[in-house]
């Protein structure tokens, strides 16, 4: 029997969840199926160690010690013809394995191929930066420190790319509350009116299903509009839709229809 | 009696109208209502078809300046981000009085469906907001309606006086 959760306010929350679901896992097959991506983890094995090797979704995944990032990285893009690095971030897997991992996303235009390299680094642990071979690591690198605090070493200019650079915090570890922490709630007010000015503009309201009709604060009425502010809990004033205030407007003269020409000779 | 003889107290008897200070003041601020370019996201797509031809706010005299020196009001069109606030709030403090804001659209009045770490749940937490425009994104006619309830509402404001201090801060 599946737990009883609180069914009110469903409407802001989602209370179904299957427990039993299973992420579906791509199937992976052997290297060896495949010439070309066979001769390039030979050239790999024969340098470096590869902890392992298989090919998922027709490219070839090789698991790498992270100390060995750059060498590899080189080699497949010297000797191997893998001239592109078209995408390289992190994965949190803190939670499960204590640990990050970094993936290389390859390209090989003569060879028509992609190969992702893998490695696996610590927390705390530092990995070196590939801005030297591909210019496109620069950036992306810069991504990955800003969004899960990996420190690239030897890069040439280490710094937040997304978020500010004052802010705490690494928003994409799977540990980062999706509505940010404290300190994200109150970036803008601390920054900007300071700390002692918290009181005064409240909390954010982080609530997408509140609604509350008397509310004329935070809530436009359509088609009855009043003023900001007012207290409508006693029955609201009819204010039909007015684009011009009745009497008219000082030097303003309203469009009236019956008297407009229509230009029926386009060539006048 | 000559035929010339004028009845000045008719239409068109003399070039002079009657009216108070306010009204002649206000009749130029709500008929010159100069905006900041201020398109944060899809939003300002449809501040610029407003400002372009077809919907052309030049008739009102809303003319897009890229100034805040220059600008009397801005139009918050777009998702804030949290990175983006303090400038805003220097744009809005660099605009000369008498300056309004019209939020446009549901990301700017409440950070709409981008409840998430990185956006503002509302410009209104950064500057005063004197008009809240909703829609996702709202069409040309929408801040079109937007910019005629400002006019009324500078038009309702005394004009001698400088204004009054908006509830933030």
């Amino acid at each position: 029997m599946r737990a009883y959760t609180p069914k009110d306010n469903v409407q802001a929350k989602s209370y179904y969840t299957d427990r039993f679901w299973v992420a579906p896992q791509v199937a992976k097959s052997q290297v060896s199926d495949d010439a070309v991506f066979t001769a390039d983890l030979e050239a790999i094995k024969a340098k470096f160690d590869v902890l392992d090797a298989y090919i998922q979704v027709e490219q070839m995944v090789v698991v790498i010690n992270p100390e060995d990032n750059y060498d590899v990285l080189e080699l497949l893009k010297n000797e191997c013809g893998y001239t592109q690095l078209s995408e390289m971030s992190a994965i949190d897997w803190l939670a499960t394995e204590g640990k990050f991992e970094i993936f290389y996303q390859m390209l090989s235009m003569t060879k028509r191929k992609r190969v992702r390299i893998k490695c696996k680094i610590d927390e705390k642990e530092a990995i070196r930066s590939v801005e030297k071979l591909f210019r496109s690591a620069d950036w992306s690198e810069r991504e990955m420190y800003d969004m899960f605090g990996v420190v690239v070493n030897n890069h040439p200019f280490m710094k937040r790319i997304l978020m500010p650079e004052d802010w705490e915090g690494f928003p994409l570890r799977k540990t980062y509350p999706l509505q940010g922490d404290e300190f994200a709630a109150w970036y803008e007010v601390d920054k900007i009116f300071g700390k002692e000015a918290r009181e005064i503009i409240g909390p954010e309201n982080r609530d997408p299903a509140r609604i509350d009709r008397y509310d004329t604060q935070r809530f436009s009425r359509l088609g009855h509009e009043v003023p900001f502010g007012t207290d409508i809990s006693q029955g609201e004033p009819d204010t039909p839709l007015v684009y011009q205030e009745q009497e008219g407007v000082f030097m303003v003269e309203k469009f009236d229809a019956e008297k407009s020409v229509v230009i029926s000779d386009r060539q006048r | 009696m000559a035929q010339h003889q004028v009845n000045y107290l008719k239409d068109g008897g003399l070039p002079v109208a009657l009216t108070t200070i306010d009204k002649v003041v206000n009749w130029g601020r709500s008929n010159s209502i100069w905006a900041l370019t201020y398109g944060l996201a899809c939003c300002g797509i449809e501040m610029m078809a407003s400002g372009a031809s077809r919907y052309d706010f030049d008739r009102f005299g809303t003319i897009f300046r890229a100034s805040p020196r220059q600008a009397e009001l801005m139009v918050v069109a777009g998702t804030l981000t949290k990175k983006h606030a303090e400038f805003i709030r220097r744009l809005y403090d660099q605009m000369t009085e008498p300056k309004w804001v019209i939020s446009m659209g549901s990301c700017a009045n409440t950070g709409g469906m981008f409840n998430t770490y990185a956006t503002v749940q509302g410009v209104d937490r950064v500057i005063p907001v004197d008009l809240y425009l909703p829609g996702c994104a709202p069409r040309p006619e929408t801040l079109q309606y937007a910019v005629m309830m400002l006019q009324q509402k500078i038009r309702k404001e005394p004009a001698s006086r400088s204004q009054k201090p908006k509830r933030l801060m």
